[in-house]
């Protein structure tokens, strides 16, 4: 058989970390991305990545992370995988640091740690408040020198548009357009990944990037791919609101002291410290999110009677908030105007995370250790199609834990490699044999679509209809959901679809359009809302980040499953698994 | 309080076509930045004579200057357009593509020269492999401080396009590229190859075409000491030279 081919799509730090794992077995790689990849959205993480490296003596374990993962997640998540990631966490820390990653130092030389949501302990190495962005040029620097090697090809500014399926239903490779030459071409490939994200930009303004759309996930899921726990949203606490996005202000702030307020009786009320005694302002997200929700919108204290909470540094002296948060800081200074070393910061929950995404197989020993080169690892149900990062659904459950995402990256990708390569090497075809039929059969629905697009002449705006999708989910599918106003909103988007048909594109040049890619993306992102909407609609308990006031507790009698979603044209159609508990029996979840 | 704002800008369709310019008002809303408000011209691509025209074209991501991607010049003054606050800008608000790049369409411009440079300087740590060798070297946190302060460098391109000497006929990489290589070298791992990076800065392009201008520094979103870098590596490849000198 011919050297196997593989392709990667996205180049944040899961598809970064696949491509480095692929390319060190001796492979070449094609690495798609719609920006270049240093400027994907990872560099956005803030706060740190977790490892209990134990580094202050505080008898912290990966064990007891693992455990903490799990109970954060509301006992959704799998475990071996979660498990696997823990115990690994603390050597991949060590990689990072051997990459040349500054993170901050403790007096004596050593990487330094400090606390986060969910947990006691300090196990969150950090850099100043840019974490993200650091871990990812480490990253990007590695798979430069492969691709000075000639081992990696990037394709930066094209936009995945599909897989190539042959007749079996196996991935083979992936249409794709170049953004600015606007050519739309297909490309073999044995084993493909997408590492393409979050789908955040469904709610209009959040927290994520502008390329964070969901958009390719959404694509193979209308090709087959099940997706997994679309419902689960993480909202994040504290966020900068603003008219084009919600500037996150990291955990991180709250882990050096930082403490949530708003004015009660002419005093401050600090109402995490004062309801949990224990975990004060790090009580996990989707828990201070739901309590600084009550507090705004039914007790009406919130600043100013708006929604607005005061997150306070001002106490912290300024030397030490410019080493451990300088970054965020300056974040809030140059888009508010104030200074957060003297004033209280002004804040409200946004939209952060998508725990739920591409379903992915796993493989793991009877003692829950997850078998590191098994080809299930990462692959969805479309044979030798991966995901890895927060595209895919594992490792977080309902509610993912501070710091854990970086981690979750890395760890993704350092098993999606080898898994794509040890699929590649067992295949009896590979996609050089297949039929070159099959490749432009694709790239030829895709062109039709796209040109449908150039032609559109309606009276509709994709930008307005997407600034609407966004307000109709915020609205309803957040931090507090009711079914009847969850159906509303499906109803909603379907009502939006129909416009989606009546676009007028505007713009119909064949160089660098930027208005029929994005209309595309809005009907993917139509198609994800309804699974993340039916999805919330049919889970009648609350479990993390999915509250129902009319359904308060969890059930897990019930709901102890994972949802999976199969696209149909009707709609999704909602399945469900049992959750892997091998390792540890589910508990009340308590802070 | 005005009620809109007022906006130019300077359109083209591709790199071969004439450029025009396009007046924009856009309904004036508190905290507006320069993205918030392109992204209404979007919603509602109408000139100011009431002409339907396309979209204009911009670059951006993160929103939060840690992407570097929507560099433009705005008023005359190469930055990232997401923390250009409308409150701070003399009106009308004029935007025009940088003009040291390749243009590829409106306010998008191609900056790959940018990573070419960092593939040539070798701007990496050449780690043994991703299995496991246990910690990193320790590290001074003063160190660590300095480094960090070079390691936020977003790839923009203000520090290229502030720069007299960088210009379609000349090979000079720009200055961010100094302060990446003034990076790996002070790292315990990354300072063992040293000498591959001083080779290249003293190549083509490299740190004798640099002409002292200090715009690089001045433009720097996150204030990097582009200024110092150069400096040092000045003095890094003068000692360098001799040594080659002596041990040749």
């Amino acid at each position: 058989m011919a050297q196997p081919r593989f392709i990667v799509v996205g180049g944040g730090l899961a598809g970064l970390m696949t491509t480095i794992k692929i390319c060190e077995a001796g492979h070449p790689v094609d690495l798609f991305s719609v920006v270049p990849v240093k400027r994907s959205h990872s560099v956005c993480a803030q706060g740190g990545i977790n490892a209990s490296v134990n580094i202050k003596g505080e008898g912290d374990s990966p064990q007891i992370h693992f455990y903490e993962t799990i109970k954060g997640g509301d006992f959704l998540a799998n475990q071996p995988l979660a498990k696997g990631m823990c115990e690994a966490a603390p050597g991949i820390i060590f990689l990072l640091d051997r990459m040349g990653v500054p993170f901050n130092r403790t007096p004596e030389g050593n990487l330094d740690f400090r606390g986060f949501g969910g947990t006691l302990f300090s196990r969150t190495a950090f850099v100043g408040a840019t974490t993200g962005q650091q871990l990812l040029y480490a990253l990007d620097e590695q798979v430069r020198r492969y691709e000075a090697e000639g081992l990696v090809e990037k394709y930066e500014f094209w936009d995945f548009l599909s897989a190539v399926l042959d007749g079996e239903a196996v991935c083979r490779g992936i249409v794709a357009q170049d953004l600015r030459t606007m050519e739309i071409k297909a490309f073999p490939a044995d084993a493909v990944c997408l590492a393409t994200g979050g789908c955040g930009i469904i709610y209009g303004k959040s927290t994520m990037s502008m390329v964070c759309t969901g958009t390719a996930a959404s694509a193979v899921y209308q090709q087959g791919a099940i997706y997994a726990n679309g419902e689960f949203i993480q909202v994040h606490p504290t966020a900068i609101p603003g008219p084009d996005k919600l500037r996150l202000m990291s955990e991180s702030a709250r882990a050096e002291g930082g403490r949530v307020w708003v004015p009660r009786d002419g005093k401050p009320w600090y109402f995490l410290e004062e309801k949990y005694p224990k975990y004060g302002n790090l009580v996990p997200r989707d828990i201070a999110s739901r309590e600084i929700f009550h507090v705004c919108r039914v007790l009406k204290l919130g600043v100013d009677g708006k929604d607005v909470v005061y997150l306070d540094l001002s106490h912290i002296p300024a030397e030490t908030l410019n080493r451990k948060l300088g970054g965020i800081l300056e974040i809030y200074e140059k888009f508010v105007g104030d200074d957060p070393r003297k004033v209280p910061m002004r804040v409200f929950p946004g939209v952060h995370y998508s725990m739920g995404g591409l379903w992915i197989d796993f493989q793991a020993d009877a003692q829950g250790n997850p078998t590191v080169g098994s080809p299930r690892n990462h692959q969805t149900n479309i044979p030798g199609l991966f995901a890895a990062g927060e595209v895919d659904y594992e490792y977080h459950g309902a509610n993912r834990l501070g710091a854990n995402s970086l981690l979750s990256t890395f760890y993704g990708g350092m098993l999606c490699g080898p898994a794509m390569v040890s699929y590649a090497k067992g295949l009896d075809r590979s996609a050089a044999a297949v039929a070159t039929s099959v490749f432009e059969a694709e790239r030829q629905r895709q062109q039709e679509l796209t040109d449908r697009i150039c032609r559109m002449d309606g009276k509709e705006s994709p930008y307005v209809i997407h600034k609407e999708l966004g307000e109709v989910m915020t609205d309803n599918v957040t931090v507090v959901r009711y079914n009847e106003n969850l159906q509303t909103t499906d109803n909603a988007i379907r009502a939006h679809q129909e416009r989606w048909r009546r676009i007028n594109i505007e713009d119909a040049a064949r160089w660098a359009n930027q208005a029929v890619p994005f209309t595309r993306a809005l009907w993917n992102m139509l198609e994800l809302a309804r699974v993340i909407t039916l999805g919330a609609l049919r889970r009648d308990e609350s479990r993390g980040a999915h509250y129902k006031p009319d359904f308060p507790e969890r059930n897990d009698q019930q709901w102890l499953k994972t949802t999976k979603a199969t696209w149909t044209p009707e709609g999704p159609a909602l399945s469900y698994d049992p959750v892997d508990i091998s390792l540890l029996t589910p508990e009340a979840r308590k802070y | 309080m005005p009620q809109t704002i007022d906006f130019r800008i300077r359109r083209q369709d591709n790199p071969q076509a004439p450029a025009r310019w396009e007046e924009f008002s856009v309904p004036y809303q508190p905290n507006m930045n320069v993205i918030s408000c392109l992204m209404e011209i979007q919603r509602s691509p109408v000139t100011r004579e009431g002409k339907r025209t396309s979209p204009p074209v911009w670059d951006c991501n993160c929103l939060e200057e840690v992407c570097g991607a929507c560099s433009m010049v705005v008023n005359g003054r190469v930055r990232q357009a997401c923390s250009a606050l409308i409150d701070h800008l003399a009106q009308p608000i004029v935007l025009e593509p940088m003009s040291k790049f390749p243009l590829i369409r409106d306010l998008m411009v191609d900056r790959s020269r940018m990573f070419d440079a960092l593939q040539r300087v070798r701007a990496w740590i050449p780690i043994d492999g991703t299995h496991a060798l246990g910690p990193g070297p320790k590290v001074d946190p003063h160190v660590q401080q300095a480094a960090y302060a070079f390691a936020r460098c977003m790839t923009c391109g203000c520090c290229l396009e502030a720069c007299p000497q960088v210009n379609a006929r000349s090979p000079f990489m720009g200055a961010f590229v100094f302060g990446q290589v003034d990076l790996f070298n002070m790292h315990p791992t990354g300072g063992m190859h040293a000498a591959e990076r001083l080779e290249a800065v003293m190549g083509i392009g490299g740190i004798a075409d640099c002409a002292n201008a200090q715009n690089c520094a001045a433009v720097c979103p996150k204030e990097i000491p582009l200024t110092e870098a150069i400096a040092d590596l000045g003095r890094q490849t003068t000692r360098y030279m001799l040594r080659r000198f002596f041990t040749r």
